[in-house]
């Protein structure tokens, strides 16, 4: 359980988290969601443009741990120019990788990069924290205004109606 | 390790090393790491005596209490009991039947909610709570106020965690009816002065509940000197099984209080028009209690008291000022909860790192300490943080593991550097 950890805090992530990328509002914003894990503390703003069902252009802000950071900071970059049906199959696989059901070093996936956060499924606590980014832009593309990864047994179950 | 100054008497004669000897969990390794516990405000670990005690009652002497004429369960009865008289020796009460078991602290507070809450609360009347509860001394009397349409007031505290006795005095008035305060705070550490707020209580004719859940196993505890009306504690934070806590309070008022559940042994007689509720304590104890657990207590007490709440209450102190001596030296490190008088607890941020990579990044060397907001989101509130990471230390820690804390937290500086 401890050398998994070793492997989390990689230097993508603790780079991601000193300097986020597309940190910040998206100037021309159509599409907006809050994440929050009130246990934690852990508070992101998405905002996004999308046109014709592509992301266009994509930001965040708001304070948490490196790992919520360092995971929406990826996120922003890896999103950003995908279609909203790409970005949500990528929401399904990060939720995957972090929960264990999808084991990214042998069944196929489209998350690159994003493999550095598969050491989190080891860490219980700390899962949500690496999935609200991806929860908040979820919902930010359901056209849910808030989202957040407390009280679910499984998160991204509690997402439903918005808490 | 070297040799440190702020090593005095106690430590010297306070034999850390055979007394780790009687805790197996301890000598646990995850990934060849040793373990370093620092999370006894949240749970503290169980000695060998305890555990021998609890299979020791399952190999020989299990049957329910209270009820039957066989052997056993005279036995059983008997060694529930005889746990009883040792919580009343620990905590110096006046009368065995002033020891009522419960689940725990929470259930406990939730008991004098409702037995003396329910019956001697109403309309307009006053509860004074303190700024540095845990939850489980705050939810239970909203809960109350909001039922009885009472007012919750709280006892303001100052940046380093020290409540002010002042502004608690001017809180009183006529329509205060109960007064329920931490003996030391879960997030930060302080030790109230409870002696004298309990007098001051008493001056303006208000019962004190004291929530001995982080004191009673730090400290001696002597509840006739306190004189408070009602202390809680639970079993798990002083090396006994979770699933049994202690209510202690005066005779005097739990026969007043109604009862909180009702069922089996609670009673005397019952017939469909009425029932006759038992005598003290057993009028709060409704149902098969938790009679392992209790007695398992009775022996983490027996355990303590060997060892010396003043000499566990002396060693524990030199370990917190030798962490927080340490600790202080780094840069970036804000501590929370920074009174004069402090139970061995360390709040602190991090600065630039949240508490739970703080959490995380200790437990990759071993290093088990909580992260969060521990129960306790007012306190939070007033130091303006979402959480803190919190080292608690228990006798059985040494001064290598406060440097294995330390060790640890220079590591996560030097990762977010």
């Amino acid at each position: 359980m401890m050398s998994d950890s070793k492997q989390l805090y990689q230097e993508v992530i603790l780079d991601h988290n000193k300097k986020p990328r597309n940190y910040g509002v998206a100037p021309d914003a159509n599409r907006k969601a809050e994440g929050h894990n009130p246990l934690c503390g852990d508070h992101i703003v998405l905002t996004l443009h999308v046109r014709d069902e592509r992301v266009d252009n994509v930001a965040f802000e708001g304070q948490g741990c490196a790992i919520c950071k360092a995971s929406a900071s990826m996120m922003t970059t890896v999103v950003k120019g995908k279609t909203v049906d790409e970005a949500e199959q990528l929401v399904q696989e990060f939720r995957d990788m972090a929960t264990g059901k999808l084991d990214v070093q042998t069944q196929p996936h489209h998350l690159g990069r994003l493999t550095v956060f598969a050491g989190v499924r080891d860490l219980p606590a700390r899962v949500k924290c690496a999935i609200l980014p991806w929860h908040t832009l979820h919902a930010a593309f359901s056209a849910e205004s808030t989202a957040t990864t407390e009280g679910a047994a499984e998160p991204m179950q509690s997402l439903v109606g918005g808490v | 390790m070297n040799i440190n100054p702020l090593r005095g008497a106690a430590t010297e004669k306070f034999d850390v090393a055979h007394i780790r000897a009687d805790f197996p969990i301890l000598q646990r390794r995850f990934d060849g790491t040793p373990l370093v516990y620092l999370d006894n405000a949240a749970s503290s670990q169980v000695p060998q005596p305890v555990i021998d005690r609890w299979v020791r009652y399952h190999r020989e002497q299990h049957a329910n209490v209270h009820r039957a004429v066989h052997s056993l369960s005279e036995i059983a009865t008997e060694e529930y009991e005889h746990a009883r008289r040792k919580v009343r020796d620990f905590i110096h009460a006046n009368e065995e039947r002033e020891i009522i078991f419960t689940r725990g602290t929470t259930e406990s507070i939730n008991l004098v909610m409702h037995g003396y809450g329910r019956a001697f609360i109403g309309a307009g009347d006053e509860i004074i709570i303190s700024a540095m509860e845990h939850h489980s001394n705050i939810v239970p009397w909203q809960m109350l106020c909001q039922e009885k349409n009472a007012k919750l007031r709280v006892i303001p505290m100052n940046d380093a965690g020290e409540l002010l006795l002042d502004e608690y005095e001017k809180l009183f008035n006529e329509r205060t009816k109960l007064v329920a305060v931490a003996h030391v705070s879960n997030a930060l550490g302080t030790v109230n002065p409870v002696r004298a707020m309990i007098a001051t209580a008493h001056r303006h004719g208000v019962p004190v509940l004291v929530d001995g859940a982080q004191a009673a196993p730090h400290l001696p505890v002597d509840v006739q000197d306190l004189n408070c009306d009602f202390y809680v504690f639970s079993g798990h934070k002083l090396c006994a099984p979770t699933g049994i806590g202690v209510l202690y309070g005066k005779a005097a008022w739990l026969e007043k209080m109604q009862p909180y559940q009702g069922g089996g042994d609670m009673i005397l007689s019952v017939t469909f028009e009425r029932t006759t509720y038992n005598t003290l304590p057993y009028k709060f104890e409704a149902g098969t209690p938790a009679i392992a657990a209790a007695i398992g207590l009775g022996a983490a007490l027996d355990y303590l008291s060997a060892t010396g709440m003043e000499r566990i209450a002396a060693y524990e102190s030199e370990l917190l000022h030798y962490a927080t001596a340490q600790l202080s030296k780094l840069p970036g490190i804000r501590l929370i909860g920074t009174a004069r008088h402090k139970a061995a607890v360390l709040s602190f941020e991090v600065e630039g790192v949240h508490p739970h990579d703080v959490g995380t990044i200790l437990n990759e060397d071993g290093v088990a300490i909580r992260a969060g907001h521990h129960c306790a989101q007012p306190v939070m509130q007033r130091f303006g943080v979402p959480a803190t990471a919190r080292a608690s230390f228990a006798f059985y820690n040494t001064f290598a593991e406060a440097d294995a804390l330390i060790e640890g937290v220079r590591k996560v500086q030097r990762m977010f550097a």
